[in-house]
């Protein structure tokens, strides 16, 4: 199997604190993977890393094209990671609130368009075409995850589920092969939380691209993920398949531990 | 929510209450200023006591109606929260409605057109100011109303215009329709010169730095007297020609007012163009979250730097037919007051809607002129409605409303969940 994502000694530090350390991952094509870890772990800071929100302080990241292209991430940018195919949600979601949904979806098309500011002006054949894709573009992608009946409506005034999904059909609009998603269940109810499960298993299938996602709701993460990462205070302490991390006794003392901490 | 219960909450016994307290307060802390007047040539001390009555009363009422405005305005707030996009108020329901604004346009633009012919020339000189600043405040629109970065240092671009056209006229004897594409370019590169520093910092940092910059621009065209001529300023500059011909007084300002009027239109076909475009929801987007739309593919440094250089150009070419419209300009027509000035009409008009900054600049600078009598309130009166303002339609006159597109055919629910 080829990867799409390879890390390697990855790490990051604030200060004196190392949120990472020196961690390695791998995903391949066509993968979900979940990385789980008790709060503050550190599985948010390595979404920054990836996505170049943060500089990483050492390790490389890189990822390879299903064209073949491998592309060393570190220190570029958030916009350029994410025109290079690798789109991501936030743990907080952060949707363009006084906007309305499709055009949050269409924000998500602008790397894929080319229209600059003389175009915007001119509205030639070429921009006007171009527009006219991106509104059907965006439609279709709405009606995908089945938001088509909010379409003019702002996204702050969605409920909450329907948020988190926007964010999810959002980056799914950039074109990425690999998306990585920020607890996309937190707050969902089950009702929700089984949509979501659907939803992702039906990307994965359809859309051909690898899921690497952040997730506390273990029934989901075992029904979804083909491997699990597991990190503790910024180390990897696990990996594996789902019924091998289950077992793993350190797996079951990190997060033991950390009940009788809260 | 019914009807009785909101009233309630709008007259009730606690909110008289809490009137009457701020009333007795007030009495009691303007009571030696107020009520207490020592005469000093007779050594005797006047008790004012009805002047205790004037202003409790009117502290009761000020208090009761500020309190019943901030009712009002949460009870909306709870209603709109329910609400979907598509919820407006009166103004844009008229607005959006083409029965209503199809014959308010006609009536403007006959209103803009015969201006001239009815009107005397002082009138006709009133309105070419507002005009500019009409175009000037749109300008500033792109960069506070649309992608949400607070410029305090605008004039900063009126005055390269204004200088362009002066000092390109006095040195090199170019014309006034030369210079207004090269004041234009000129604020461009100007604004990317100002953007690039500021391109980290946000909010009020922002505001800080760019009010530096704008104040920094005036002073070296104040005591830099070889390049500007100093605060003395450069006089005499001419007026656009129409074709090469001299134009007697009054038709002269009547060609700079349709001048006006053109590039007012002209404005607004380009700033709608620019809005409604993948550039201008990326200014939108840069607005609403700066991480989210990063992370959307949207380059923030070449959309910011964009939307400063676009809003500049417009503010080089105003100051272009500023310098042309006073004939006379000097650093002085260029203080961070003028800022404050186009901001207002950008923020009373109403963020990031056209039609309300166009509004919001023809109110603010043509009522001053005509309420001339209350000059010496002016401030008194800016500050009062700015503030209310501020706190009872923070949106502006008229809000700006986000595109709603139709899928004839296919959007089943019509948007109603
Ligand atoms: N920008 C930052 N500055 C300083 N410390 C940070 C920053 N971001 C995260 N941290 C710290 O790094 C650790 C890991 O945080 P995070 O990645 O958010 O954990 P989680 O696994 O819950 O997502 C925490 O101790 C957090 O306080
Ligand atoms: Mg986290």
């Amino acid at each position: 199997m080829k990867a799409v994502l390879t890390v390697t000694q990855l790490t990051k530090t604030f200060g004196g604190l190392h949120a990472l350390d020196g961690v390695d991952l791998t995903i391949g094509r066509n993968e979900i993977v979940a990385l789980i870890g008790p709060n503050g772990a550190g599985k948010t800071t390595l979404f920054n890393c990836l996505t170049g929100v943060y500089i990483p302080t050492g390790g490389s990241v890189e990822i390879t094209s299903p064209e073949g292209h491998t592309t060393r991430l570190n220190g570029l940018k958030p916009d350029k990671v994410t025109s290079l195919g690798m789109a991501r949600t936030f743990q907080n979601i952060r949707l363009f609130q006084n906007m309305t949904v499709l055009e949050n979806v269409m924000i998500g098309r602008h790397c894929r368009m080319h229209a600059g500011i003389p175009g915007a002006i001119l509205r030639n054949a070429r921009t006007r075409r171009e527009e006219k894709a991106v509104i059907d573009d965006s439609y279709r992608i709405l009606e995908n995850f089945q938001l088509d009946r909010y379409v003019n409506e702002f996204a702050k005034n969605l409920p909450y589920g329907a948020q988190r999904r926007l964010e999810i059909a959002r980056a799914m609009a950039t074109e990425p092969f690999l998306l990585l998603l920020d607890e996309p269940a937190a707050g969902m109810n089950a009702q929700e939380t089984k949509d979501l499960d659907d939803l992702i298993v039906r990307l994965r299938n359809k859309e051909e691209i690898s899921i690497l996602l952040i997730e506390h709701d273990m029934k989901l993460v075992t029904s979804l993920s083909d491997r699990i990462f597991v990190v503790d205070y910024g180390r990897k302490i696990a990996e594996g398949t789902p019924a091998e991390v289950c077992c793993n006794p350190v797996v079951i003392k990190a997060y033991l531990g950390e009940e009788i901490d809260a | 929510m019914s009807e009785i219960s909101e009233h309630k909450i709008l007259f009730g016994w606690e909110e008289i209450k809490k009137s009457l307290l701020t009333c007795i307060w007030f009495m009691f802390l303007t009571f030696p200023i107020m009520v207490i007047q020592v005469n000093t040539i007779h050594r005797t001390v006047e008790w004012r006591w009805e002047r205790l009555f004037f202003v409790g009363a009117g502290a009761f009422l000020l208090s009761f109606l500020w309190r019943y405005m901030i009712r009002r305005k949460e009870a909306g707030i709870k209603r709109e929260e329910t609400a979907q996009n598509t919820h407006q108020d009166l103004l844009q329901r008229l607005l959006s409605n083409p029965r209503f604004s199809r014959p308010a346009l006609a009536v403007a633009v006959l209103f803009f057109l015969t201006f001239p012919l009815v009107f005397s020339l002082y009138q006709i000189d009133i309105m070419t100011t507002a005009l500019i600043y009409v175009v000037v405040a749109l300008g500033l629109n792109i960069v506070v109303g649309l992608a949400g970065l607070l410029d305090l240092g605008y004039v900063a671009f009126f005055a390269v215009g204004a200088y362009t056209y002066a000092l390109l006229n006095v040195h090199f004897q170019l014309g006034f329709w030369i210079c207004l594409p090269i004041g234009g370019a000129l604020g461009f590169l100007f604004g990317v010169l100002l953007g690039f520093p500021v391109l980290r910092l946000r909010g009020d940092y922002l505001a800080i730095v760019t009010l530096g910059f704008g104040e920094i621009i005036r002073l070296v065209l104040e005591n830099w007297n070889e390049f500007s001529f100093g605060p003395s300023g450069i006089a005499n500059i001419p007026r656009p020609g129409f074709m090469g011909m001299d134009l007697a007084l009054h038709q002269n300002h009547t060609y700079i007012y349709y001048l006006m009027v053109g590039l007012t239109v002209f404005t607004i076909f380009v700033v709608r163009r620019l809005q409604d475009s993948r550039i201008g929801r990326a200014w939108t987007a840069l607005r609403e979250d700066e991480i989210a739309c990063q992370a959307m593919g949207i380059n923030k440094t070449r959309t910011k730097l964009s939307a400063f250089a676009i809003g500049a150009t417009w503010a080089g070419m105003g100051g272009v037919v500023f310098a042309a419209k006073t004939t006379f300009i000097n650093p002085a027509s260029f203080t961070i007051w003028e800022s404050v000035i186009i901001l207002c009409c950008v923020v009373l008009g109403g963020m990031g809607s056209i039609i309300g900054v166009v509004a919001g600049a023809l109110v603010l600078k043509l009522l001053p002129e005509y309420f001339r009598a209350f000059s010496e309130y002016r401030m008194l009166v800016f500050g009062t409605v700015l503030v209310l303002m501020m706190v009872f339609r923070p949106s502006g006159l008229i809000s700006s409303v986000r595109r709603v597109y139709r899928f004839e055919g296919r959007n089943k629910l019509e948007g109603q969940p």
